[in-house]
């Protein structure tokens, strides 16, 4: 322990001289930018695990192709299981002991609701967190705090926009997951409907994870008269619910959450015929699409397939995920030039300008202003055709 | 004698000295150690001493958990007080939950536990008790600073300091109940029920109360770990009270060492630092390695970390 003190004593000193125009807080130097992360390799949600090594393997690139204004990334990832108590321990250590300069996205709502006062307490940046719960875009009271990805209540007010412009006498029927994930969807829904969320909902049912499955909850709604149905399920009970629809001969206008809008784990088991016709909300463009089959935006992705993660299957929409926040942060940190201070990080990343990543759909951009942490308010509404997801209309915004 | 005071006297200054000696992060996870050792004692004294085997115990530390972080988030109570009415209401549950499963034997019972221990998570999330329990958002808790009466007495701790000295208060105060419980009469009787419950019987040892006392001391114990863990870690969830951690505390006994009361600090060193170790070997198959070592201890020291630290007393004793 004392040596450690000592080196970091010698480190810091002979470090003072260089610093006279460059800025850094812990976790920054003319060499290196350490970067924290949790991320649940082993235990119950260890499949979202794939996003922190995809990470991992993007900081890999960008230390080959030299870094970031010729600084290497050091990528700290630890495992918490998805275990609440394991994140704060981990984050601990990576803050105080790792001396991270600040955490990139820790991976699952519960774990950075964990982490959530520490950090701001610390005023150690939790960036870009992986998770779609609305409540990261808080700067006022929570500043140190950002999410990334199109949180799940701006995408249910979506689904509520397109239902008002195409259906405006739709009777809804919502099936949700009895948690914040699919409450935070029901409340978009209604948020985004407005007074006519009491007339046009004409029911609302749930399930509980644990729940086998869904089918009388699906015989209910279908009994509820409802025309439109909005599907707010994980992938195992999504495909239960889009199979049960269909053989009950219920009819409505699908609208699926983005959640489960895999192909190969959800509409395949589903089967794709009783899949035509969904609805869903996308902002990454799907590498195993025929569309992108000869995109120029998606050659260096597929580039880093090949070469940084040659074993893992590129149809897993984790990988450009991880990809695509890389490049979010790679931006961010460009950005901050020499001032590698964690107020700084935070005020280039709060300071995103319409940035264009190749790995987004056509016109989505990223955007973040200090009093809005949103990056990804964006999306673009698909059809399923059958084979494959169809984009339809414009990109649309949630406000 | 005189040896072992000394020996107590040493551990004592080591435990006292230790959170000036590392930093803060390293004080946050030797207070993780000596709440795991509680909880562990607990499930040693049905476990280890009273033969009753549970795959639920984190069932309790949950409920423990829970009971702190409501009566601070709720009402308002000061997280002293939550510790003590974390273990009565669980010495309850705990008891409560003993009556019925008395009829269990061996591995019956351990799959009712199970039972208990798979179930917690959820009935946590159920959405009458929401209002409470905060669902799958949990209750974020306030850290506790250190008394003003310190500050004025000219004793300067951070947050993290404090707690660790608070666990460590507490901690000390459930090992001696523990110590003096399996010592004594009590202790020979949980005992007695656990190798012949017959010849117990007929020495008039009331095996039905026994065990079901065993069964709510047991709980108090780790009611009280999870309060402190609440307190510690300042967030509870119900991802947090998984079964994993239920069986992670039954590893944790057996390393450590059945039916030994220093085998629960053994224990806890070993749940809280393994995997640690495990992940930073490989990041690929953390388990496998923390499985690996499990095999390793349970090969090496088949009586656990206590039994072989006895052996190597004695041996030395010996010539």
């Amino acid at each position: 322990m004392k040596t450690t003190v000592i080196v970091g004593a010698i480190a810091a000193a002979l470090a003072l001289p260089a610093a006279a125009q460059k800025k850094y807080d812990p976790g920054a130097s003319d060499s290196e930018i350490k970067i924290g992360n949790t991320n649940p390799y082993s235990g119950p949600a260890s499949a979202y695990g794939q996003i922190g090594k995809a990470i991992a393997a993007y900081f890999k690139m960008v230390n080959d192709q030299g870094g970031i204004n010729g600084r290497k990334v050091n990528f700290v990832s630890y495992d918490d299981g998805y275990s609440p108590p394991k994140t704060v321990e981990m984050a601990r250590k990576l803050v105080e002991q790792d001396q991270v300069l600040f955490l990139f996205q820790t991976l699952g709502t519960p774990s950075n609701t964990a982490i959530h006062k520490y950090m701001n307490n610390m005023k150690v940046p939790q960036l870009n967190v992986a998770t779609g719960a609305s409540k990261w875009n808080d700067p006022k009271n929570f500043k140190w705090t950002m999410g990334w990805q199109p949180n799940y209540h701006t995408e249910g007010m979506i689904y509520a926009k397109h239902i008002l412009q195409t259906k405006p006498n739709a009777k809804i029927g919502i099936l949700y997951q009895n948690d914040d994930y699919g409450k935070d969807y029901l409340k978009g829904m209604e948020d985004g409907l407005g007074d006519k969320a009491r007339s046009m909902i004409v029911s609302k049912v749930s399930y509980e994870v644990s729940d086998p499955t869904v089918d009388s909850q699906i015989v209910q709604l279908q009994a509820s008269g409802a025309d439109v149905f909005f599907n707010i399920t994980t992938p195992k009970f999504a495909a239960q619910a889009i199979r049960k629809a269909y053989d009950i001969g219920w009819k409505p206008v699908q609208y699926l959450n983005n959640v489960s809008i895999s192909v190969g784990s959800v509409l395949t088991p589903a089967g794709l015929d009783k899949s035509v016709g969904l609805i869903t909300a996308a902002y990454l463009k799907e590498p195993t699409d025929a569309r992108w089959a000869s995109d120029k935006g998606l050659e260096p992705f597929r580039e880093f397939m090949k070469k940084y993660m040659p074993d893992a299957n590129i149809a897993d929409n984790f990988n450009i995920y991880g990809y695509t926040v890389g490049g979010t942060l790679a931006a961010a940190l460009k950005q901050c030039g020499d001032d590698l201070t964690r107020e700084n990080v935070m005020r280039q990343s709060a300071n995103l300008k319409s940035l264009r990543l190749d790995t987004l759909l056509p016109g989505i951009l990223i955007t973040t202003t200090p009093s809005d942490y949103a990056p990804l308010e964006a999306v673009q509404l698909q059809r399923f055709n059958g084979k494959q997801w169809e984009l339809f209309g414009d990109v649309m915004q949630s406000h | 004698m005189k040896k072992t005071w000394i020996l107590w006297a040493i551990l004592i200054i080591v435990a006292c000295a230790l959170p000036f000696m590392v930093s803060n992060y390293r004080t946050f996870q030797f207070t993780l150690v000596l709440v795991y050792a509680i909880a562990l004692l607990g499930l040693n004294i049905l476990t280890g001493y009273n033969g009753q085997i549970s795959l639920g115990h984190g069932a309790f530390y949950a409920l423990g958990a829970y009971c702190a972080a409501m009566l601070m988030d709720q009402a308002g109570a000061p997280y002293w007080l939550t510790v003590p009415a974390a273990g009565a209401a669980c010495l309850v549950a705990g008891f409560l939950f003993g009556l019925p499963a008395l009829r269990l034997e061996g591995l019956y019972l351990a799959l009712a536990t199970f039972a208990l221990g798979v179930a917690m998570p959820q009935l946590l999330k159920f959405h009458a008790v929401e209002k409470w329990t905060g669902g799958v958002q949990g209750i974020t808790v306030l850290k506790p600073s250190p008394p003003a009466f310190l500050a004025e007495a000219g004793i300067k701790l951070n947050p993290d300091q404090w707690l660790y000295f608070f666990t460590l208060a507490i901690t000390a105060v459930m090992f001696i109940l523990g110590w003096n419980l399996v010592r004594g009469r009590v202790g020979r009787a949980l005992v007695a029920v656990r190798d012949q419950h017959i010849a117990a019987e007929a020495m008039g040892i009331n095996n039905a109360l026994y065990k079901s006392l065993a069964f709510g001391v047991s709980a108090m114990f780790t009611g009280v770990a999870g309060a402190l863990g609440a307190i510690a870690v300042q967030f509870v969830a119900p991802d947090s009270f998984n079964i994993f951690l239920s069986i992670v505390f039954l590893v944790g006994i057996v390393v450590g060492g059945l039916a030994s009361i220093p085998g629960a600090l053994y224990g806890a060193l070993f749940i809280q630092f393994v995997p640690n170790i495990a992940d930073e070997i490989s990041k690929a198959a953390p388990w496998a390695i923390f499985g690996v070592f499990m095999i390793a201890f349970v090969y090496l020291m088949p009586t656990g970390v206590a039994g072989a630290m006895r052996l190597l007393t004695t041996r030395r004793k010996a010539p």
